[in-house]
């Protein structure tokens, strides 16, 4: 007896028209064509960067490596973020850690989810993540969750703040998805985040916070020295 | 949260439906306004015509390249999710998409289902299977769900609420969630929801989303959406079951690129969303967070009949944006609920009668003026108003006649009576002879005209023939016809 399956390829197979394996080749340089052309500057990519977060209302400034610990540190005291997930064991976690106020308390991810659900959701005040790469033209950071910084992390907490090297930056969507060579295989899960959640459900109003983070920081490290 | 049990409607009743739809004023303002709106948000993202053009054009080949391979690229998708330890699952119709569905929450003895959006949950009126059976389901799409505490359907297909007001859903807060003041101030309505719903997320046993478009080659799947409750849904509860229509599958990941651009600037005029999720597989050994079993439901429903049709495939090329439905003056005046069908608008015009057969569903393609208006703003350049032409000959055709690829509902519209009168028109209209004789005739006799010509007399006067025709009138100065 044949199952679902079956009889589901069947009737598409019965009508697929003769398949052309030279066509997904002409569609790539299709493709690739249409995203061909020159690319900004890697300073032109940073301010475009900075422009689009800040249209979907994230919070973006420029620092250098040796700043911008102990400027997010004073920044989390003055928003009232009482504990803070990172990944402490990571150079930037432990960066930030060690100039944390003594009221902002560092909390790593340390175990499965289900063993602390609901203290995540009810306790944690602001996630921190460093993301693999950024993309110029829609203002996005690409998040990689893993082991050591969950998927969570960026997700469940009211607060996101995101630090993103200013030489990772691509210029479009399509370009990250070729320099980073994602058709060659994908983490469990792979996050483009543009801004903090919103929504327009109720009469096309824009709406901040609807369940993901309500705010998100972002913090372009840069080699220059920022006023 | 207390659900109202859900208001069913039949697409049998849509005449009916549209006409009280046109009779209320406080409906139609919301629909303009947010058509209005829509329309305005999409043509700015769009200032350069020919990168639009250009785009469409590419967004039309990788669907089409997508449809021409969907059997292998549903089995190499298969292979890929499977390695990565995700359980596929085919369905043929909604009811064993639902019992598959069922099974995985009775395994793992859930209650609670919390969901992202999800259109195909929505075609198989899942919600309702689920709670027949004691599971309940939660929409945490805050437009899904505020119409799920109103027992209603959405009424479009990217913004679930449009037809609400923020007095309607501050009244309906008010009264289904228990401490909550009337407000309607949007920042306070969506922060009660976003409250609401936060213990729903952390409690839930089963998240259940929908796919906006699958990659074969790397077995991912890919979510859009603003609010993070997509996001939420996939990651935080121990199961994840994803439910999709079989033809969203591309062959590869950077396919997706540019249907993404189409889907976010066609759909609500924005560069990208907030969050792009893409997922390809169940926590791996290590990980801390993420649902450690995993479950992609795979649906026909009809699709294969759109499929064995070379014209009608295209209704397949799809991507869900809603920009036919912000573009459509039928849509704009009447909204969707008048439509009676899950998916409302020229898309689905389009795509019901494959989903539901041409019984219920007729009555959509003629309720067009086939202005094109669809056609021209698809992303994926799917040729609407053919397609409209193409299922009312449907619909028309003798249920006897046999064809190659017959329609469910072939004929729903046949009558005896028409095509009589078609005939003889067509044959008064192509023999000069029989055309004098007609014109004679209808001149003379017009006096027997009757007064009640169906649509045409509710709200105009009737036709009649003129005493004199203009060929007569025409012999009498001596001219030539």
């Amino acid at each position: 007896m044949m199952n679902a399956r079956e009889r589901m390829l069947g009737r598409l197979r019965a009508a697929a028209p003769q398949p052309t394996p030279q066509n997904i080749a002409v569609l790539d340089h299709r493709i690739a064509g249409h995203y061909a052309g020159e690319r900004p500057s890697a300073a032109a990519r940073v301010d475009a960067l900075e422009a689009a977060l800040r249209v979907s209302r994230a919070e973006v400034w420029r620092a250098t490596s040796a700043q911008w610990p102990e400027q997010l540190a004073h920044r989390l005291a003055v928003h009232g973020a009482r504990r803070l997930l990172l990944d402490t064991a990571s150079a930037e976690g432990a960066a930030l850690t060690s100039v944390l106020p003594d009221d902002v308390k560092a909390t790593p991810f340390g175990q499965p989810l289900e063993e602390w659900k609901r203290e995540l959701f009810d306790s944690v005040d602001a996630g921190f993540t460093v993301a693999r790469s950024g993309i110029a033209a829609t203002g996005t950071l690409i998040l990689a969750p893993d082991a050591s910084t969950p998927r969570t992390v960026s997700l469940v907490p009211p607060l996101h703040v995101a630090l993103v090297y200013a030489d990772t930056l691509h210029a479009t969507l399509y370009d990250a998805a070729q320099a980073e060579c994602w058709g060659d295989g994908m983490p469990t899960n792979l996050v483009l985040a543009s801004g903090p959640s919103k929504t327009s459900d109720i009469q096309q109003t824009l709406a901040f916070g609807a369940h993901g983070p309500r705010w998100m920081w972002v913090i372009i490290v840069t080699e220059e020295e920022q006023p | 949260m207390s659900a109202q049990p859900l208001k069913f409607v039949a697409p049998e009743d849509f005449h009916q439906r549209a006409r009280a739809a046109l009779n209320d004023p406080q409906l139609r303002a919301s629909f303009r306004g947010a058509m209005d709106f829509l329309q305005t948000k999409r043509s700015t993202q769009f200032p350069d015509t020919s990168e639009l053009e250009q785009l469409r054009d590419l967004g039309e080949a990788i669907r089409q390249h997508a449809l021409a391979n969907l059997p292998q690229l549903l089995e190499q998708l298969e292979e890929q999710l499977t390695a990565a330890g995700v359980h596929v699952h085919w369905a043929e119709t909604g009811e064993q998409a639902n019992q598959i569905i069922l099974s995985i929450a009775q395994k793992h003895k859930a209650r609670s289902v919390i969901k992202g959006k999800s259109m195909a949950s929505e075609e198989i009126e899942l919600n309702h299977y689920l709670g027949e059976h004691g599971v309940d389901c939660i929409e945490s799409d805050m437009g899904e769900y505020i119409v799920q505490m109103a027992g209603e359907k959405p009424s479009h297909i990217v913004m679930p609420a449009i037809h609400k007001t923020r007095q309607d859903i501050g009244t309906l807060f008010e009264q289904h969630i228990p401490g909550t003041a009337y407000s309607d101030d949007v920042d306070t309505l969506i922060q009660t929801g976003r409250r609401a719903l936060r213990t729903a997320f952390a409690e839930a046993d089963i998240g259940l989303s929908g796919v906006n478009f699958a990659a074969a080659d790397t077995g991912t799947l890919w979510l859009v959406e603003n609010e993070g409750n997509g996001r939420l849904s996939t990651t935080v509860p121990p199961v994840h079951i994803a439910i999709m229509g079989m033809e969203k599958v591309v062959a590869k990941l950077e396919h997706i690129v540019p249907l993404a651009s189409l889907l976010t600037r066609s759909a609500t005029g924005q560069p990208i969303t907030t969050y792009f999720n893409l997922i390809s597989g169940p926590r791996r050994a290590g990980e801390l967070d993420g649902p450690q079993e995993m479950h992609l439901v795979l649906i026909d429903n009809g699709r294969t009949q759109a499929y064995a049709d070379e014209q009608l495939r295209s209704t397949l090329q799809c991507i869900r944006c809603g920009a036919c439905m912000n573009h459509c003056p039928v849509y704009g005046r009447i909204g969707g609920h008048a439509y009676g069908t899950t998916y409302p608008g020229p898309i689905g015009k389009i795509i019901s009668p494959h989903l539901l057969g041409l019984e219920a569903t007729a009555d959509l393609a003629t309720a067009s003026s086939l202005c094109g208006a669809c056609g021209e703003v698809c992303p994926v350049r799917i040729p609407i108003p053919s397609l409209l032409v193409r299922l009312r000959t449907e619909a028309n055709r003798n249920p006897a006649e046999q064809v190659a690829h017959p329609l469910k509902g072939q004929g729903a519209k046949f009558s005896r009576g028409d095509r009589l009168v078609w005939r003889f028109w067509s044959g008064a209209f192509s023999q000069p002879k029989a055309y004098a004789m007609f014109r004679w005739a209808a001149t003379r006799m017009r006096a027997l005209t009757p007064k009640e010509q169906l649509g045409w007399t509710q709200h105009r006067v009737p036709l009649q023939p003129a005493p004199r025709s203009l060929a007569d009138l025409l012999n009498d100065r001596q001219q030539p016809e």
